[in-house]
C-alpha cells in the first residue's frame, strides 16, 4: 500500500516499506538529498525536518508512522528564505554538513517565536552538533534572519 | 619572496596544468588543494583574480582532480595558502606578464603602460580591442613556469585582503553540494563488514539471519576478509551491515585492556627514541610536571562516503579525500592497477580536520567496483564505522622539566614526549584498512613521524619559542598503540602547547610573577609579544584576582609549527562541577591574510573545537576495540556550551602569508588549563578536564 504524505507542500505517494526511515525515503525515493545522514541515532540533528511544522529527526522515523502528515525539508525553504540569506550574510558555516538540519530547527523556532532571545535560539539549536565550530556565526545568522522576517521580508 | 619555487610548481611546471581560458570569457583555475570546509578554494580564486585583474565571477576553480588539476599532494598542515596560494600567485603573475609583454611589442609601448580591467587590456584608458581571451596564444601555456614574474605589491591589492563570501556555501545552505548527494546512472549502494583489526580472519559468516534482517535483495561480495553488501536499495544494505557483525565469527581478534585508552599507558612501551636540539647532558636538579591528552577522534559530522566505477579497465573514484593524487597511488598499489588507469576526483565531504575514514572508504568502493564492474558503487560508512575505524589523533604524555635560575627562570628546558605516530597515511608508512583485509595484506605499518622540517608530529610545537639557554626534546615514538593513529588537526601541537604553556604558568606562580610578565620577560619575538599584550589587556588578565574563586582567567599562545601563524588566546572560565568556558579573546598574526572573514572563521572554529577536545573528548576502548561509537559516548561541545569569542586579526600585509587553520588549537587548550587552575587554585594536567578530574583535583588540594 503506498503511503501518502505532503512533502514541501506537494502530495507524494511513497512505495517504500512501512519501516523505511523517513530519511531514506526523502533521499532515495523522493530525490530530496538535502536532508542528511549523520548518525541514524537521533543524536546529531543533521537529518532534522519539520513534521507538521515541528522539528523531528528523520533518520529513525519510520515512514509508516507519518502517513498523511506534512513534511518540510531544506528544499522547502526555496533557496531565498530570509534564513538562507542571513546564513550567507554571516557566512555561517564551514563544511556546512550540519546546516540543513539547523536551518529547519531555526525555521520552526522563528515561525512560532519571531523575536527569540539568544538563549531561546541556543535552546532550539542545542540538539544540533556542529564539529567545525561555526556555532557563534550560526547564532548570529538566526538573529539576523529573525530581524529580516520581522521587517516583513518573507520572500 | 623566497628564491626557490614552491613545491606545487616544481611538481607541476606547465602553465596549462593551472590555467585554462574558456571561450565564454571565463577562465578555469585548477588547483590540487581541496575544499574541506576551510574556504581555501575561495581564497585561491581571490589570488588569481588579483594578479590577473579578472573579476572573481569569471574564475571557476577545479580542485582535486587527477586528470585535470595539478598534483599538490595532501591538503594538510595549513599549507593551502602558504604553498598553493604562493604558487597560484606566481603562475597568474607570469601568465599576465607573458601576455602583456607580447601585447606591448604589438602596440609599441611598455608593458607597464597597459592596464587590465576585468580581463580587457587598456592603453591610456582606451580599449585596445584585446583581452586575455582573444590575445592569448597556445605558446603562452607551452613553456614551463619559471617563477620569475613579479607579482603585484600588496599595497595595490583590491581583491586579496577582502572578506569575499565562500563559493561553496550557497549550495550547502540549499541542501546540495556534497559527495553524499551524488547520483550516477545504475548506482548501487554498498556497506562493509569491517575486519575488527589487522590480522583478524573471518572464520564464519551466517548469511541467513543477515538476509532476514535486511528485508530485501542484496549481493554479498567477499574478497579474503573483506565483506560487502551491495544492492539497489540503500535501506536494505544498511540493515544488512548493521546486523552483520553479530553473525560473523573472527579469529585473531586483538585483546585490549582498559588502561590502554589512557595516555599514561604509552610511557614505557617499546618506542623509537631520540633526543633533539641539545646534546648537553640534562641537569640533575629540576622542577617537573606531566601533562596528557588521550586518543581523540576527528568525528566528522558525516560518516565517510565514496563512489567508484570500474569500466573497460578504467577505475573512476569520487572521494572527499585530502589528497586525490596520493589516493590514486594507494588505489594503484592496493588493486595492482597502473596509476594511469585510475582517475580520482574530489567531491565535498564534511569537515575532516585530518586523516579520517575518507580514503579508506574510497578503497572500499574501488575494491567492490572491481568485483562488480559496470555500475557505480556508492559506499556510505555507518556512524559506528566512522567512530570505530577512523584513525585517531594519538594520545600523548608530555613531561616538562626545567632547571631554574635564582629568579625562577628556566636555564635548561626539557620536554619528554611519549606518543604514537601522528601521520599514518599510506605515503607515510600506514596502510589502507581495506588492504589489510584482502588476501594479500600489506606489511605491518612502519612507525614514522613527520620530519622536524615539516613541523614534526609528536614534537610539533614542543620546542619553546622562549629565550631559554638550553632546550631539549626527548621523543619516544611508541611503536604499537592499541588503535590506528594518524593526522588530526595540529598533530602534537595541542598537547605540546598545553604542556608548555601550562608549565609556564606554574613556573610564573612559583617565581611569584604575573604570568603575562613572566612570559614577556623571556620572549623577544615582537610579533608574539604584541599578541600576548593584546589579549592580556582585552581580557583583564593582568588584574585577575586571587586563585580559587571558581572563576578563572588564563592564557596561552603559540606560533603554529614555530613557523606558521601566531595566535594568543585568553579565556574566562567558570568551574562548578564542570568547566564552562564563558568568554574567549583571541589575537592572531598570519602575515598577509587573503580572506579575513574566512581566516576568522578558521580561528574561531579552531577555538571551539579545541574547547571541545580539552573539556570533553576521549576515545574509549573495550576488550576488543573502540567502545565510543556514537555521540552519546563521544560527546562534543554543544551550542549551549559555546562561549562568546572575540577575535582580532593583527594585519601584516607586507609579510608572507602564514597558514592559520590550526594556530588557535594549542593556545586555546593551554588557556583553559591555566584558567581552570586559576579558578580552582589547583591544577588539572590531564585532558579532558572532566567533572571527575575536577573532583579529584579538589580532593587532592
Amino acid at each position: 500500500m503506498p503511503i501518502e504524505l505532503l512533502v514541501n507542500g506537494t502530495a507524494a505517494r511513497v512505495s517504500a516499506a512501512d519501516t523505511t526511515p523517513l530519511l531514506d525515503v526523502l533521499r532515495n525515493e523522493l530525490d530530496l538529498k538535502g536532508t542528511r545522514y549523520g548518525c541514524g541515532l537521533e543524536q546529531c540533528g543533521s537529518c532534522m525536518v519539520l513534521l507538521d511544522g515541528k522539528p523531528e529527526y528523520a533518520c529513525a522515523r519510520e515512514i509508516g508512522t507519518i502517513a498523511g502528515r506534512s513534511v518540510t525539508t531544506i528544499e522547502g525553504l526555496g533557496g531565498n528564505h530570509p534564513l538562507q540569506r542571513a546564513f550567507l550574510d554571516e557566512q555561517a558555516g564551514q563544511c556546512g554538513y550540519c546546516l540543513s538540519g539547523i536551518l529547519m530547527s531555526a525555521k520552526a523556532l522563528l515561525d512560532t517565536n519571531p523575536s527569540p532571545s539568544r538563549a531561546e535560539i541556543v535552546a532550539a539549536l542545542d540538539v544540533h552538533l556542529c564539529r567545525c565550530g561555526a556555532q557563534p556565526r550560526i547564532l548570529r545568522a538566526v538573529e539576523k534572519a529573525a530581524l529580516l522576517m520581522r521587517e516583513g521580508d518573507r520572500s | 619572496m623566497s628564491d626557490t619555487l614552491p613545491l606545487s610548481i616544481i611538481n607541476n611546471r606547465r602553465m596549462d596544468k593551472w590555467l585554462h581560458f574558456q571561450s565564454d570569457r571565463t577562465l578555469r583555475l585548477a588547483v590540487g588543494k581541496v575544499e574541506l570546509g576551510q574556504g581555501n578554494v575561495t581564497a585561491l580564486a581571490q589570488i588569481a583574480a588579483e594578479e590577473l585583474d579578472v573579476s572573481l565571477a569569471r574564475i571557476a576553480v577545479l580542485s582535486g582532480d587527477t586528470q585535470d588539476a595539478p598534483d599538490e599532494g595532501q591538503t594538510t598542515s595549513s599549507q593551502s595558502i602558504e604553498v598553493s596560494g604562493r604558487s597560484v600567485r606566481l603562475v597568474t603573475a607570469e601568465l599576465r606578464a607573458r601576455v602583456l609583454d607580447r601585447l606591448a611589442q604589438r602596440l609599441n609601448c611598455a608593458p607597464e603602460d597597459i592596464a587590465v580591467e576585468d580581463g580587457a587590456f587598456l592603453l591610456a584608458d582606451a580599449p585596445t580591442g584585446h583581452d586575455y581571451w582573444n590575445f592569448i596564444q597556445s605558446d603562452d601555456f607551452d613553456a614551463d613556469i619559471t617563477g620569475t614574474a613579479t607579482p603585484k605589491p600588496p599595497s595595490s591589492y583590491r581583491v586579496v585582503g577582502q572578506p569575499v563570501p565562500r563559493r561553496d556555501l550557497p549550495a550547502k545552505i540549499s541542501g546540495a553540494g556534497f559527495i553524499h548527494d551524488m547520483v550516477r546512472p545504475d548506482m548501487l549502494h554498498a556497506r562493509v563488514l569491517r575486519q575488527p583489526n589487522r590480522g583478524a580472519t573471518l572464520v564464519s559468516f551466517d548469511e541467513a539471519p543477515v538476509r532476514r534482517a535486511a528485508g530485501g535483495d542484496f549481493r554479498v561480495v567477499q574478497v579474503g576478509n573483506f565483506v560487502a553488501f551491495v544492492g539497489a536499495n540503500e535501506t536494505v544494505v544498511q540493515r544488512a551491515a548493521a546486523a552483520a557483525p553479530q553473525h560473523a565469527v573472527w579469529d585473531k581478534v586483538r585483546k585490549l585492556t582498559p588502561d590502554m585508552q589512557e595516555a599514561a599507558w604509552l610511557v614505557g612501551q617499546p618506542s623509537n627514541d631520540r633526543v633533539l636540539y641539545s646534546d648537553e647532558p640534562p641537569p640533575e636538579t629540576v622542577v617537573e610536571a606531566s601533562y596528557s591528552r588521550p586518543y581523540v577522534a576527528h568525528a566528522a559530522m558525516a560518516p565517510s562516503c565514496a563512489l567508484a566505477e570500474y569500466r573497460d579497465g578504467h577505475l573512476s573514484v569520487w572521494s572527499h579525500t585530502q589528497g586525490p593524487y596520493p589516493l590514486r597511488d594507494s588505489l594503484a598499489n592496493v588493486l595492482g592497477l597502473p596509476a594511469a588507469s585510475i582517475t580520482v576526483r574530489h567531491a565535498h565531504g564534511a569537515g575532516c580536520y585530518g586523516h579520517n575514514g575518507a580514503d579508506d572508504t574510497a578503497v572500499d568502493a574501488a575494491v567492490i567496483a572491481r568485483e562488480v564492474p559496470g555500475p557505480c558503487i556508492r559506499v556510505q560508512w555507518r556512524r559506528e564505522e566512522e567512530f570505530g575505524f577512523e584513525p585517531f589523533g594519538t594520545a600523548m604524555h608530555v613531561t616538562v622539566r626545567a632547571a631554574l635560575d635564582d629568579a625562577g627562570k628556566p636555564l635548561d628546558w626539557t620536554a619528554e614526549i611519549w606518543a604514537a605516530t601522528h601521520v599514518q597515511r599510506p605515503s607515510s608508512g600506514g596502510n589502507m584498512l581495506t588492504h589489510e583485509a584482502l588476501p594479500t595484506p600489506p606489511p605491518d605499518p612502519r612507525p614514522t613521524d613527520p620530519p622536524e622540517a615539516n613541523g614534526g608530529g609528536g614534537t610539533r610545537n614542543a620546542v619553546p619559542a622562549y629565550d631559554f639557554p638550553v632546550k631539549r626534546i626527548v621523543h619516544h615514538l611508541v611503536r604499537q598503540p592499541p588503535v590506528r593513529t594518524s593526522a588530526l588537526r595540529g598533530l602534537g601541537a595541542l598537547p605540546n602547547v598545553f604542556a608548555l604553556e601550562c608549565f609556564m604558568d606554574e613556573l610564573a606562580d612559583r617565581a611569584g610573577v604575573d604570568p603575562v610578565q613572566y612570559r614577556l620577560s623571556l620572549l623577544s619575538d615582537p610579533r608574539a609579544r604584541r599578541l600576548i599584550e593584546n589579549v592580556a589587556v582585552r581580557s583583564g588578565l593582568a588584574g585577575r584576582g586571587p586563585a580559587g574563586s571558581g572563576r578563572g582567567l588564563g592564557m596561552g599562545w603559540a606560533r603554529y609549527k614555530n613557523k606558521a601563524a601566531y595566535a594568543a588566546v585568553a579565556v574566562e572560565v567558570e568551574v562548578d562541577r564542570e568547566v564552562q568556558v564563558r568568554r574567549v579573546w583571541c589575537a592572531a598574526d598570519a602575515g598577509l591574510v587573503i580572506n579575513p572573514d574566512g581566516g576568522k572563521n578558521q580561528l574561531d572554529g579552531g577555538i571551539v573545537q579545541a574547547i571541545s577536545m580539552t573539556l570533553k573528548e576521549q576515545v574509549k576502548l573495550d576488550a576488543t576495540g573502540v567502545a565510543s561509537l556514537d555521540w552519546a559516548s563521544y560527546p562534543i561541545l554543544k551550542f549551549s556550551e559555546v562561549p562568546d569569542i572575540e577575535t582580532e586579526i593583527i594585519h601584516a600585509p607586507d609579510l608572507p602569508t602564514l597558514g592559520m587553520g590550526e594556530c588557535t588549537f594549542g593556545p586555546t587548550a593551554a588557556a583553559i588549563g591555566n584558567a581552570v587552575a586559576h579558578a580552582l587554585g589547583v591544577r588539572i594536567r590531564d585532558m579532558p578536564l572532566t567533572r571527575e578530574r575536577i573532583a579529584a583535583a579538589l580532593l587532592r588540594g
